[in-house]
This record gives C-alpha cells, structure tokens and sequence, in this order.
C-alpha cells in the first residue's frame, strides 16, 4: 500500500547500497529532489540507469555514488557535455564508473519490455551503429516469420524507480502530464517506485479519462516536494530554469567549485529548498 | 569570414537558410537539437509553414515561438498537435516508418555521412567522452531520408570518425544495402559553405553548390578530406530579407528566453 512519507523517510525506506536505481525524467519532471535527498544519505555502488542522465547523476557521479552508469544522452540537453561524468570516464576521478551505453530507442524498447514483464526487448535498431560492437548487452534475433534480424537488449528492472509528478489524490493515486517521457514504464518495471509531487488534490474526478495516472498500489511512496524537479520543470506549475542548465556547464567544470557548489546547495540543503528555487519560474508556465 | 559583413550575413546564418529551405510542407520531420532545430523553424515559419516537426521527446507537430534548448523544453508541448510517450515516439512514428526526413547534426562527420557523437578517441579509453547518440542511430536508418548540417572544420569533417554513432552510407555505395537497411540515408550536407549531395553511385559527398562569395579552396582548407565537385557547380541563392528578419528574430527571442536572470536561485 502507498504510504505518503518525507523525501527522507521514502528516499531510506526504499534506496540502499548496490541497487540499481532509477531517477527518470525526459527533460521534464526529473526527480531532482528526490536525488538530492539520496546524495545527502549519501548511499554508495548505485548502478544508476536513465535515458539523459543531465545534471542529477552528474552530480552523484561526480560525488562518488556510482559503480556503473547506463544511459543513451550523457549530455546536458542543448548546453553541452557533461563535465563530472567525463571525469569519471576519462580520468577515473572519483573515482572510475563502468558504462553501459544505448540508444534511446534502445533504452526505451527496454523499459517497456521491464514493465511488459519480459525478459528482452526486440526492434529494428542499432543497424550500423557502432555501440552494438562495444556493448555486450546488444544483440539480435531473427524473426520466426520474416527472416528479418532484430536487434535485442535485456529488459531494464531496477530495483527502485524515482519520479516527479504533477499531483497525487488523497489515496495516492498520481497524475503525470506534458512530456510524459518514459516515467509510466520506469514505474511499471521497478521492484518499488517512489514518487515525489507538486501538491495531493482531495480527488481526480475531474480529470479526463485518457490522462496518464499511475494507480496508487503501484508506487511505494509519495512526497510531496513543491519544486522538487528544478531546474527542470513541471508543466502546469513552473517553466524550466534554462539559466541555470547553463550555469551548470560553468559549476560542473571545476572539481572545487563544484564540490562548493554541492555542499551549498545540496548537503547543507533540505527538499523544503525547493519550492523558492521556482518561484519566479512560476509565472510564466 | 571577412567577406560576410559585405554580404550582410554570416555563414552559419547562409547555413541555416539554405537547411531551411531543403524542407516542404508536407515533410515529417524528426528535428535534432542546436542547427537543425533553427532551420527547420525557420522552414515552418517562412515557406513551409505546414510541416510536421517532431522532437524525439515526443512533441509531434510541434510549433514552438522561441527555439527549445533541450528537446524537451515545455514550449513544444504547450504547441504540439499531440505529446506521446518516448517509447511510443520511438516504437510506433520512428520505427513505423512515419518519419520523411531525420535532421541531424554532427560533431564529427565522414564524406560518406557517417556521424560520430560519441567520443573522440578510443571507446573504452576516451580523449574526449562526447555525449552520445541520443535517438541518432535509429533516427540515421527508420528516416526515409537523412539531411545533416554541420560547420565546417578540419576537426570536425574527416577523413576516418573515431565511432559510428550513426551509420550513414558506411563504406559508400551499397553499404546501407548490405546491412539490410532499406531507407536512403543521407541524401544532403549543407554546411556553412555548401550544399553537398551524395554521388548517386559511390555515395561520397559532392559540393553540388557554393554559397555566396565562398571559393572552392575555402571549402577543401576546412574540410579533413579531399573533396570532390560536382561539374556543374551551382552557387547558392543569398538569404532574402525574410529568411534574414525570420532568423533573427527567432535567434533574439530564444536569446532572450533562456539567459533570463534567475532571481531567487540558491546558488
């Protein structure tokens, strides 16, 4: 049964040393809280999967939190590289990550085959390219039916899948809308899933019956984080902060600065930070 | 250049006009970020104002006022004719063959149009760990045709990529053919410089057309390989006013959207 619980609490009862965690979000709705929270707890040989990883598991690489990273767009969209994950991969610093690399039709195809229940994902991909060669975890099958060879990847099933979201119901249901991304399906493949959101509504009468709502027996916890996934945004709430995705690129390319940077504004911070970081992004969405 | 102040416009505006005006009203298009993102904007918004444009974040038919940084930014939502999930933007639109044109960009590029956005260097062992594909590979082959757009540099136009992100005509002629992929791939380069075609038979890309005041030495001094021109080489049309005050004016509105102070940040 959801239990609705502080960042805190749902971020302990649910993430611990060695999982294998996801805090997905396609540009909008990214947990940022939520992985806050999980940094201060300060937890330890995560494998950390998403499809953009950006600037959160930027900053857990660069915190020393993953054993390995899997993801398709190790970028920060629109701005450039991502400067501590490089590190890691370059130099080792620090310390050094295995990388599983996809693309993204390929991480997709693997969500949804985890939340299918399905051990592999099949579809027409990875043709030329030359990932299939550097990444054991692609491969083929040929069609029973048309001979045609098919490019196939393992499902993805973390333990933990972490999201952001418009709005909860009183009895937990969860309410995702806009750039829906790939959250129903990392929901649906996780062991557990744990769900930080602008504001609990009394109920979702009202809505329109083909929204995407998660049923609440599929999440094991809600937060309530008004602002929880700046700099990015919350369609309905707040726009995305693109100033400060292109600050980060300036934070990100100096160890000190950004250890400075983290022990500011996450360490010595708490999830009830964030509702101020958004507010003069409110207007405008 | 030193010539493009008496021009009255720079190359990477000429580039992205001249990328702008490769599309049609009734293309599909699956935009990449940064330069195809502006021309195909500037496509919408001046003579093909019903083209489909898709982010590969799944706004389909999006029309978006300032251009997004991200592919997700919630300006294309808010003007898309539908938002669908990513595995449904990738599953049903890409795969399912709905896609005329995949507009991509290139850190680095070989005459036969095959993209690295990977690393620089060795996989396991990066110089430089670029930030990857993205949806680039399936985009390369489920797109019925691939146009690429990419300044032009000795860096970034060689001869032999470090990675195949996204297979283009591999080794040249049937290569695509071969590998069981049956979509054109990439069938234009417009460059700061030019407009390349592939050669109909060894797909090598062909200067097919100089843009103003650009001169055939200019184009081989930055680009890794040797380049090839078509006998007839045409030279491009100039920008005309509109595509110029359409550019501008959509490069000063995005300016302004994302340098915005953000007052009351923690940091």
């Amino acid at each position: 049964m959801v239990k609705f619980l502080p960042l805190k609490e749902a971020v302990t009862e649910n993430l611990h040393d060695g999982d294998t965690v996801v805090f997905e979000g396609f540009t909008h709705l990214i947990p940022t809280a939520a992985a806050h929270e999980a940094i201060r707890q300060g937890f330890r040989d995560l494998t950390l999967i998403r499809m953009t990883p950006d600037l959160i598991y930027d900053q857990m690489i660069g915190m020393g939190m993953a054993r390995k990273v899997v993801f398709s767009y190790l970028g920060n969209p629109g701005v450039g590289l991502l400067r501590r994950a490089r590190d890691a991969i370059e130099n080792g610093f620090p310390r050094s990550i295995e990388v599983e690399e996809h693309s993204h039709a390929g991480m997709a195809n693997a969500y949804e085959a985890g939340a299918a229940g399905l051990p592999c994902a099949v579809f027409r991909g990875y043709l030329g390219a030359g990932l299939a060669a550097v990444n054991p975890n692609i491969k083929s099958v040929t069609c029973p039916f048309t001979g045609e060879v098919l490019a196939a990847v393992p499902a993805i099933r973390p333990d933990v899948t972490f999201i952001h979201a418009q709005k909860a119901d009183r009895k937990g249901n969860v309410l995702v809308e806009g750039i829906i991304g790939i959250q129903k399906e990392a929901v649906l493949a996780a062991k557990r899933a744990v769900v930080t959101v602008e504001e609990v509504v009394d109920n979702f009468d009202d809505l329109h019956p083909n929204l995407t709502v998660l049923p609440s027996w599929t999440i094991a916890a809600i937060s309530v984080v008004p602002g929880g996934s700046h700099p990015s945004y919350t369609h309905g709430y707040y726009e995305r902060d693109n100033a400060a995705y292109l600050e980060w690129d300036e934070i990100a390319a100096d160890r000190d600065r950004f250890q400075a940077w983290m022990q500011k504004n996450v360490i010595e911070s708490s999830a009830d930070d964030f509702a101020g970081r958004v507010e003069h992004l409110r207007k405008a969405a | 250049m030193s010539d493009a102040d008496n021009l009255g416009f720079t190359p990477n505006e000429m580039m992205t006009i001249a990328a702008s005006r490769a599309l049609k009203s009734d293309d599909v298009c699956f935009v990449g970020i940064g330069a195809p993102s502006a021309a195909c904007n500037v496509a919408r918004l001046t003579h093909a104002p019903d083209i489909t444009l898709i982010y590969e974040s799944g706004t389909i038919g999006t029309a978006p006022d300032v251009l997004p940084l991200s592919i997700g930014d919630g300006e294309l939502c808010d003007t898309a004719v539908t938002t669908v999930a990513v595995p449904e933007m990738f599953r049903y639109w890409l795969q399912g063959g709905r896609i005329s044109i995949g507009f991509l960009g290139a850190a680095q590029l070989d005459k036969f149009g095959n993209i690295n956005t990977t690393v620089i260097g060795d996989y396991a062992h990066p110089r430089t760990r670029l930030p990857g594909g993205g949806g680039a590979p399936e985009i390369a082959t489920s797109s019925k045709q691939v146009y690429i757009t990419v300044a032009q540099s000795k860096r970034g136009m060689v001869e032999t990529i470090d990675f195949f992100t996204s297979f283009g005509h591999g080794e040249g002629g049937d290569h695509r053919k071969r590998l069981g992929i049956d979509t054109a791939g990439p069938t234009l380069l417009i460059t700061d410089l030019a407009i390349w075609e592939p050669d109909p038979v060894t797909k090598e890309f062909t200067v097919v057309s100089l843009h103003p005041g650009v001169t055939r030495e200019q184009v081989q001094e930055t680009c890794g390989w040797t380049v090839k021109f078509a006998e007839a080489l045409d030279e491009t049309p100039a920008p005309t006013e509109l595509e110029l005050k359409t550019l501008r004016d959509l490069q000063a509105r995005t300016r302004a959207a994302h340098q915005r102070t953000a007052k009351g940040k923690a940091a």
